[in-house]
């Protein structure tokens, strides 16, 4: 019996396709992906059926880690500078220019005043390292406390941007009581109104949101 | 295809000391390339954040140390409904709001499970709600109302979760209130006689 050759094929195969495809996922992922900003600690938040995007600018980012550690940060960087000057001569915390400029370009805080000099002294790399360790920004219930230093922050900064928008970033496992320490400061503001970052989650079928998420599709 | 050159080894062959251009393939081996394009991938996929962050707005009530008793909306105990949040996400709901001490409110534990949890205990409340305004009992302005008091050991995932049980089931207003010690007493008592941690 003749044995049916197989013809050898060769192993090379044309790299063409493949390559345009990885091109056009890189393209994908470059123009619909937002890099990652930086963040203090690693916060999971809970999630809600919300879908108000977080907004692009002037946000305030209070981030709350399950120890109840708060950090504090704004991103629009050329009211930073505006910012750490008030907040120095509120607190007279006698900062040199270097180390407000340090602020200026810098991420977030999360230290006290005590330690807000020292902590500006150091390069982002050495920030970044004690970050894990960082005590966070004291609180307390009232504003008028002295010892509640993110009601300096807060109040200088909406100061320098009226359009600040809060947003609390909390861990899921925060205990509540720090979460209401934050909330009792924004009120002794007067603030009233401000978002919760959470995560997607999907509406469940056979509720109020549900049925209204119906019809909206339905209109559409 | 993309292969590599391999014309001088295979094909006809001339004879010895005969040279010819040499045809170069217009192929090239985009295999590197390839390498390159999902190295990037990865790099942008780790880096890079795909979706933005979603909020949950919030709206607190407003809060005057200096607004007098009279001034203040007086809530009928027949729209509301009070939840206690606990430990181990935990949630005790009663009837009403709670203000006489002297009798105990019919606490209800329960947790944030789909089934038999918070939300049907919500929903059953709003039907309740509707069929009063429907017979007349309670004024066309009057809104269920539920008032969320998060204990101290309670999460903040506990809150966030009742805010959107709040979103879930269409409930318009609803506030975020200090626990008192007399609900505090309420929730040791049902847990002393649940036995429960």
């Amino acid at each position: 019996m003749p044995k049916a050759k197989l013809p050898r094929k060769s192993t090379n195969i044309d790299m063409t396709a493949m390559c345009d495809v990885a091109f056009l996922l890189l393209t994908f992922f470059m123009l619909a992906t937002k890099f990652k900003p930086e963040e203090p600690v690693v916060v999971k938040t809970p999630s809600s059926i919300s879908e108000i995007p977080l907004p692009d600018v002037d946000i305030m980012l209070l981030t709350v880690d399950t120890k109840g550690r708060i950090f504090f940060s704004i991103d629009n960087k050329l009211k930073r500078k505006a910012l750490i000057e008030d907040v120095n001569s509120e607190r007279n915390l006698n900062l040199t220019e270097a180390q407000m400029t340090n602020f200026a370009i810098g991420g977030s805080i999360g230290v006290p005043f005590s330690q807000l000099g020292s902590y500006l002294n150091m390069s982002s790399d050495q920030q970044a390292a004690i970050g894990k360790d960082a005590p966070g920004v004291p609180v307390d219930t009232s504003v008028l406390s002295p010892n509640n230093e993110l009601a300096t922050w807060v109040k200088s900064a909406r100061i320098n941007n009226p359009k600040l928008r809060i947003c609390i970033k909390a861990d899921g496992d925060a205990a509540y009581p720090f979460v209401k320490k934050i909330i009792s400061t924004l009120e002794g503001y007067k603030i009233f109104k401000f978002n919760l970052i959470t995560n997607m989650k999907a509406v469940p079928a056979g509720t109020a949101a549900y049925e209204e998420k119906q019809k909206v599709a339905a209109a559409e | 295809m993309a292969e590599m050159d391999t014309s001088s080894g295979g094909g006809h062959k001339k004879g010895p000391g005969v040279k010819k251009g040499k045809k170069l393939s217009t192929r090239i081996d985009l295999t590197p390339m390839v390498d390159l394009g999902f190295l990037l991938i990865t790099f942008f996929m780790f880096t890079t954040t795909l979706a933005k962050p979603k909020t949950m707005e919030i709206n607190m009530p407003y809060k005057d140390e200096n607004l007098k008793d009279e001034e203040k909306n007086k809530l009928k105990a027949s729209v509301a409904m009070t939840v206690l949040l606990s430990k181990n996400h935990r949630v005790y709901y009663y009837e009403g709001i709670g203000d006489n001490p002297d009798v105990a409110p019919d606490l209800k534990v329960t947790s944030f499970k789909a089934k038999d949890g918070i939300r049907d205990a919500i929903i059953k409340k709003k039907k309740l709600v509707a069929g009063l305004k429907a017979s007349g009992q309670l004024g066309p302005k009057d809104e269920m109302t539920v008032l969320i008091k998060p204990d101290t050991t309670s999460t903040y995932s506990d809150l966030v979760n009742m805010l959107d049980e709040m979103n879930i089931n269409d409930v318009k207003v609803y506030a975020i209130i200090d626990i008192s010690d007399i609900e505090q007493g309420f929730i040791k008592e049902t847990e002393a006689a649940s036995g429960a941690q």
